[in-house]
């Protein structure tokens, strides 16, 4: 039964052989935490199993007060009747797949993950399995991830229009991941400095310590006072978008970066000028490799509205569920769009 | 094409008006003059007639991708737009590519399909989606499937092509009036130099359209200095009596000719070089106030009436402008003035030409005692315009406003939802609501607008969650929610399952102390039609 291994629960994802949630949403005894996103990495929990990786993130995330364990990627560590090692998902930054043996069955829990190189964390590594927990936050055709070399080019465009227009440049994006891998991608083409919000500093700092190459930049607090940002481009998280904290800038040509804005009609009802197709999620063709690369013979899908995905995962011969199917019950994730 | 694409793509990434003003007259500086005048045609919101069909679009994309049907459809679903879930659902591939011109587009390439069987129509459609860089799948499908929805206005169009051939707006705005054919030429005249007959031609005058009063009607100032008439429920159009013949244009600028024989002869009465605007209404002789805007409907919709429909259902002329009188062009005096020479050209034509009676009040509050009566004369209120004002190009505010009665409210309950287009596409905000007919709820109104975003996002979640049924992209939801809706006016219809049709619903707020048990009933909506 599948359902020894993997049952939702209220708290979150438990693996009943080991006695261990996967991304709890409420504290529990014991937790595999895959990354730091708020929507995987809650506090209160006794004792985290997290990837070495990922360690100063997830401190950030859970407070250094947390009973933190860092385990190198594929050491394998026992929980419960159980074995367990983390392996690279490519997501952000230390992001883990969770591998589960035990009960003679492998199961793996790929958490948040995506198939692009990714120039600030260790590519997504295929682990053979009998069961795989897919994410589906993207699970349409109509998502296929361009080159990011062909994004970077549409962005240093903007930037070059903007300064000819004298506007100031203000790209929206997660702040945790999205950010820095922009900051990164930027990096190999341009060295000019990029004016952050505050809620992005401590975690390029974080980046930064952990040996990730990014543009320079500047807290636009620090800024002096009736500083002349046109041409300059700032970064910002979403929810600053139609602030007051906006108002500085003067005019200012807005831009977001998220996988949404394949759609047109999602970027228009956003009301950003620009948007740039950028995801640390996997794309349609990225969820359908990933099933392929792993050889499970059940595939259980959650993370978004998995109905299509399950639906040609069975119409190409496999055996795919909505990971609900399992029993018991588990709010719903899709709520949060951090790190899309 | 690739020049349209890039114009396109520009217009499409900016919200700044003058940006695209900019973008739009650099690109008739550059583009080649017969493909200038498509873009011109496209960005004004005209369309080309439908050559496929969404099916065999669709039939198309799926012969092509493989792609299951019902995949195709959860993809339209979330993206809201075909000509895009298209683009996005093929195959990408960014080899050179051949680029056609829009005119050959326009021209030649998309008619040529109406020629065409369903089957070779499909096959012509992969191979030219195969040929095109995704920027261009996307445009192709949109230039035949409808419009382009980008952003720009008719207005915005105009006030470019001024920019560029450094003119008046209004003189563009002229010149683009009517049915203008794109073609080489016709786009060279839009920059010719102002030629002094340049308005005796067949092309009606832009329109001046009225503005709703929003501020209190006191803050016009005197009341001496406006003219107040009833805002008629009809036909805008204006009739111009040309040298041998007469034509009438609707506010959508489309010839009426053959709709309303008797307002041509009643024209052609005229001297020649004259030019009314005014509404045309559904009247019987005798009776003191038009027939409601159903009853014109059906003369609308014929373009030969026979003689029963002429003799039940009448029409008349309610005039309240002079344009143009002996070929002279006459918006730029004073209304006043184009008023009393109107009175004097119409006075005693019989009641096919009428005067526009003005409705006389020394003081605002007796205007606005006189305003309740708008709805017994079968009018939507009160126009007040400025008397020192010249007749002006399009919705300029100031001279000429609209004071509406208020309109019908009623208690609907949510029934359907369907996801609406452009920027609201992949959300349901397309409604319909129903009232009680007995114990049963029965659609009576579909509305799109009047609730923000949140609120939107918030019914989208919900819809989402409570759907009972789908039938293609509309889902039945269960009977839960109340919103109170506005309409202008109720009329029964044989059309509607419910035996009436409100007309210009919309969403006043979401009824969220409502139970559907509050909502209103259908007795009390038929008591309220009028026809
Ligand atoms: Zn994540
Ligand atoms: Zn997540």
């Amino acid at each position: 039964m599948d359902s020894d291994l993997l049952l939702p629960r209220p708290e979150g994802l438990y693996c009943p052989a080991g006695d261990f949630f996967i991304d709890p949403m409420q504290p529990v005894a014991r937790a595999v935490v895959t990354h730091a996103h708020g929507d995987h990495a809650r506090s209160g929990s006794a004792l985290y199993h997290v990837a070495s990786a990922g360690g100063a993130l997830m401190r950030e995330r859970l407070g250094a007060g947390s009973d933190i364990r860092e385990h190198a990627w594929s050491e394998r560590f026992p929980l419960g009747d159980t074995v367990i090692s983390l392996h690279p998902s490519g997501h952000i930054l230390g992001a883990a797949q969770v591998r589960i043996e035990g009960r003679g069955k492998v199961a793996v829990v790929s958490g948040d993950y995506k198939r692009d190189p990714d120039p600030t964390c260790e590519p997504f590594e295929p682990v053979p399995c009998d069961v795989f927990v897919t994410e589906s936050t993207f699970g349409l055709p109509i998502y296929r991830w361009p080159p990011m070399s062909e994004v970077v080019d549409d962005m240093l465009g903007w930037l070059d229009e903007c300064r000819e227009r004298g506007v100031a440049a203000v790209l929206f994006c997660y702040a945790l991941g999205k950010a820095q891998r922009v900051l990164a991608e930027l990096a190999t083409r341009t060295d000019r400095t990029v004016h952050l919000h505050g809620a992005m500093l401590r975690l390029v700092e974080a980046y930064r310590e952990a040996g990730v190459r990014m543009l320079p930049t500047a807290p636009v607090s620090e800024s002096a006072r009736g500083k002349d940002f046109a041409g300059e481009l700032i970064m910002a998280p979403p929810s600053a978008a139609g602030s007051t904290w906006m108002r500085r800038f003067g005019k200012a040509s807005t831009g977001f970066a998220s996988g949404w804005m394949q759609v047109r009609g999602a970027r228009r009802r956003r009301g950003y000028d620009r948007g740039f197709v950028v995801s640390d999620h996997a794309d349609w063709p990225g969820l359908l490799r990933s099933v392929e690369d792993c050889g499970a013979k059940r595939i259980y899908v959650t993370h978004g509205d998995g109905e299509a995905l399950i639906r040609h995962l069975r119409d190409t011969g496999h055996d795919a569920f909505p990971l609900r199917s399992l029993g018991g019950s588990m709010p719903d994730l899709r709520s949060s769009e951090e790190g899309d | 094409m690739r020049r349209f694409a890039t114009l396109f793509e520009a217009l499409d990434r900016t919200s700044s008006t003058s940006a695209k003003r900019d973008a739009m007259a650099a690109y008739f500086a550059d583009a080649p003059a017969q493909d200038a005048a498509w873009a011109v045609y496209v960005l004004g919101g005209g369309k080309l007639k439908r050559t496929a069909t969404s099916t065999e679009l669709r039939s198309a994309l799926a012969a092509e991708t493989r792609y299951a049907d019902w995949l195709i459809d959860d993809c339209y679903q979330h993206v809201g737009d075909l000509a895009e879930t298209i683009a996005l659902m093929l195959p990408r591939d960014d080899e050179s590519r051949e680029d056609t011109a829009l005119h050959v587009w326009m021209e030649a390439r998309l008619p040529s399909l109406g020629r065409m069987e369903s089957a070779e129509r499909i096959e012509v459609l992969r191979e030219w989606w195969r040929g095109l860089p995704r920027e261009q799948v996307f445009l192709v499908n949109k230039l035949l499937t409808g419009s382009l929805r980008v952003g720009v206005s008719h207005r915005l169009v105009v006030q470019a092509l001024a920019q560029w051939a450094q003119l008046p707006t209004d003189l563009i705005a002229h010149r683009l009036s009517g049915t203008w054919k794109p073609g080489a030429e016709a786009f060279a005249a839009l920059a010719g130099p102002e030629r002094p007959d340049e308005h005796a031609g067949e092309r009606p005058y832009p329109f001046f359209l009225a503005s709703p009063l929003e501020q209190d009607v006191t803050a016009l100032g005197p009341t001496a200095d406006w003219l107040a008439e009833w805002k008629w429920d009809g036909i805008r159009a204006q009739v111009m009596r040309r040298e041998d013949h007469v034509l009438i244009w609707s506010r959508g600028e489309e010839r009426l000719d053959g709709r309303f024989p008797e307002i041509e002869l009643a024209g052609a009465d005229l001297a020649p070089g004259c030019v009314l605007d005014g509404e045309i209404l559904a009247w019987t002789p005798d009776e003191a106030h038009p027939l409601p805007f159903a009853a014109l409907q059906k003369r609308i919709g014929k373009l030969k009436p026979g003689a029963k429909l002429l003799a039940d259902t009448p029409v008349r002329l309610m005039a309240y402008d002079l344009l143009e009188l002996d070929g002279i062009d006459l918006r730029e005096r004073p209304l006043s003035e184009r008023r009393a020479s109107l009175a004097a050209l119409i006075e005693g034509r019989g009641p096919t030409l009428m005067l526009s009676p003005a409705v006389d009040a020394s003081e605002w509050s007796a205007l606005t005692t006189v305003r309740t009566e708008s709805r017994e004369r079968r009018t939507e209120g009160l126009m007040l315009k400025r008397l020192d004002s010249p007749y002006r190009v399009g919705r300029k505010r100031g001279d000429w406003w609209k004071w509406k009665v208020d309109p019908y409210t009623i208690d609907a309950v949510l029934l359907y939802a369907q996801p609406g287009h452009g920027r609201r596409s992949g959300l349901f905000t397309d409604y319909t609501f129903g009232v009680w007919d007995g114990d049963a709820l029965v659609p009576v109104a579909k509305a799109y607008s009047g609730l923000d975003d949140a609120e939107i996002g918030r019914l989208d979640r919900w819809i989402r969650a409570h759907t009972i049924d789908r039938f293609g992209p509309v889902r039945s939801v269960e009977a839960t929610h109340v919103f109170e809706l506005a309409f202008e006016a109720i009329q029964a219809s044989g059309r509607h399952k419910a035996g009436v049709a409100v007309r210009f619903p919309r969403i006043l707020r979401w009824r969220t102390d409502l139970a559907i048990r509050d909502a209103d009933k259908l007795d009390d909506l038929r008591r309220l039609a009028t026809g």
